[in-house]
């Protein structure tokens, strides 16, 4: 059976204003939802950051709005007003921003028991070796030593670049140092694993990963210097309130 | 057009002899993975563990099945010269729904499997149930057929997951049920252990059914 041109067309036509109404139906209705999920999932990265982490999503993000507070800062340590919801600032289209003042930070103040800062989460972002990477840095109360990291992928190599969002390899950070006095020395991951006597400012490395490991250098360095101002000024303050 | 099944008669039963054949064909005989060799490249890429394997397997199964049924109702009505075209856009649409509810109901599971959801509309089971079946069959049929080659498919896929989570990662569904002594087998956690999986399913399989290819 041979169809005529017009009724050929008319079923395109007819097809494509179906299904597209049934999709924009669709992507609007579950958008909220969605969204939801997302902010759950960035409180659970950050409060993984700390060591906090758990199944129930929603015990998680209980205790972020009690024990988090979010602020922005700029790269010269000074705090902005931010009126929306820090958890969607794109930490992506911030970093693409040309002009280093211009760009948004946000820290995250984890409170202690004691009701001081107990620790402070900074975002980071940058790319590994086929695509973006980001992360959670996580420091004590002394804006110097690591109490944890989170990193994530969207496109490393499964088994040797992917292996950053492995707890193995962000244990590694636990514990090592951002700064000497005052020189900021990051923490570095070194090239190949295995590597004997690693010092404060540096962690073993991948075998077979040396450009995500690249990448992933850059990128904390990147944020730590970014973050510089901030930090001295928020152990400024710390030291006078105390 | 194809028709793979003779005409139907009017007093069917609803499960007769034919249609069950319809379901339990693809499961065996003509499994679309170990048999026709299609869907491979979610086979390797998903089936790393069981909870994302059966997401992936519930998710071409609504895919195959409500395609299969939609094509089956229009196939009188779709244009021959664009049926290719207007298949792919009822795939695509249904694939794009699977992938935004799952990113609204079960987050983390489509942050595993969400690459891969895409890929529905290029598995070629899909496209392949269209044509061979759907375009020249009534729409019960069709729905029976999308079930068998799903369930075909799934079948294949969890068993792989089994072993795959099992040997590589000592649990079953993340719960760990092989002792701390237990050597984990690092090469099941990459494709090339689904890989290995397959190859072997596909070899007892044909060695069962004496299956031998077409020269």
């Amino acid at each position: 059976m041979q169809q005529s041109n017009g009724y050929i067309i008319g079923f395109a036509v007819a097809m494509t204003v179906i299904l597209g109404g049934l999709l924009s139906f669709t992507a609007v209705s579950l958008k909220p939802r969605q969204q939801h999920e997302i902010e759950l999932d960035t409180k659970k990265q950050i409060l993984a950051s700390v060591g906090i982490t758990g199944e129930d999503k929603m015990k998680l993000s209980n205790l972020f709005d009690e024990k988090v507070e979010a602020v922005v800062v700029n790269a010269a340590g000074e705090q902005v007003d931010y009126s929306g919801n820090v958890l969607k600032l794109n930490v992506q289209k911030e970093w693409k921003k040309k002009n280093a003042a211009e760009k948004l930070l946000p820290v995250y103040k984890v409170k202690g028991d004691d009701g001081k800062v107990s620790s402070y989460i900074f975002p980071v972002y940058g790319y590994g070796l086929w695509n973006e990477i980001w992360g959670y840095v996580a420091l004590e109360a002394d804006l110097n030593t690591v109490k944890g990291v989170v990193f994530d992928h969207k496109g490393e190599t499964p088994g040797l670049g992917a292996r950053i969002a492995s707890e193995q390899i962000q244990d590694r950070y636990v514990g090592k140092k951002i700064k000497d006095n005052s020189d900021l020395k990051g923490v570095v991951m070194l090239k190949g694993e295995g590597n004997a006597n690693v010092d404060d400012y540096h962690v073993d490395g991948m075998s077979g990963a040396t450009l995500t490991a690249n990448g992933l250098n850059k990128m904390v360095v990147n944020y730590m210097e970014l973050y510089k101002s901030y930090m001295s000024k928020a152990k400024g303050t710390a030291a006078v309130l105390n | 057009m194809s028709t793979e099944t003779a005409e139907v008669k009017k007093s069917e039963a609803l499960l007769s002899k034919r249609r069950k054949g319809i379901i339990t064909d693809p499961l065996d005989d003509n499994n679309p993975v170990t048999v026709q060799v299609l869907g491979i490249c979610s086979a390797l890429a998903v089936t790393s563990k069981l909870e994302p394997t059966l997401v992936m397997s519930i998710s071409v199964m609504f895919v195959v099945v409500f395609s299969n049924l939609i094509i089956s109702l229009l196939r009188n009505a779709i244009p021959q010269r664009i049926r290719i075209i207007v298949q792919l856009g009822i795939v695509a649409s249904l694939v794009i729904i699977v992938d935004q509810v799952l990113k609204a109901y079960l987050y983390d599971v489509s942050k595993i499997v969400g690459v891969y959801v895409g890929l529905i509309i290029t598995n070629c089971i899909v496209m392949g149930r269209l044509e061979a079946f759907a375009m020249g069959n009534k729409p019960y049929d069709s729905i029976l057929d999308g079930f068998g080659s799903s369930f075909g498919y799934a079948w294949v896929i969890l068993v792989v997951a089994f072993f795959r989570e099992l040997l590589g990662n000592g649990t079953l569904f993340d719960f760990q049920v092989m002792p701390d002594a237990f050597p984990k087998v690092g090469l099941m956690t990459s494709p090339v252990g689904a890989f290995i999986i397959i190859g072997l399913l596909i070899w007892v399989q044909r060695w069962r059914n004496g299956y031998v290819e077409a020269e």
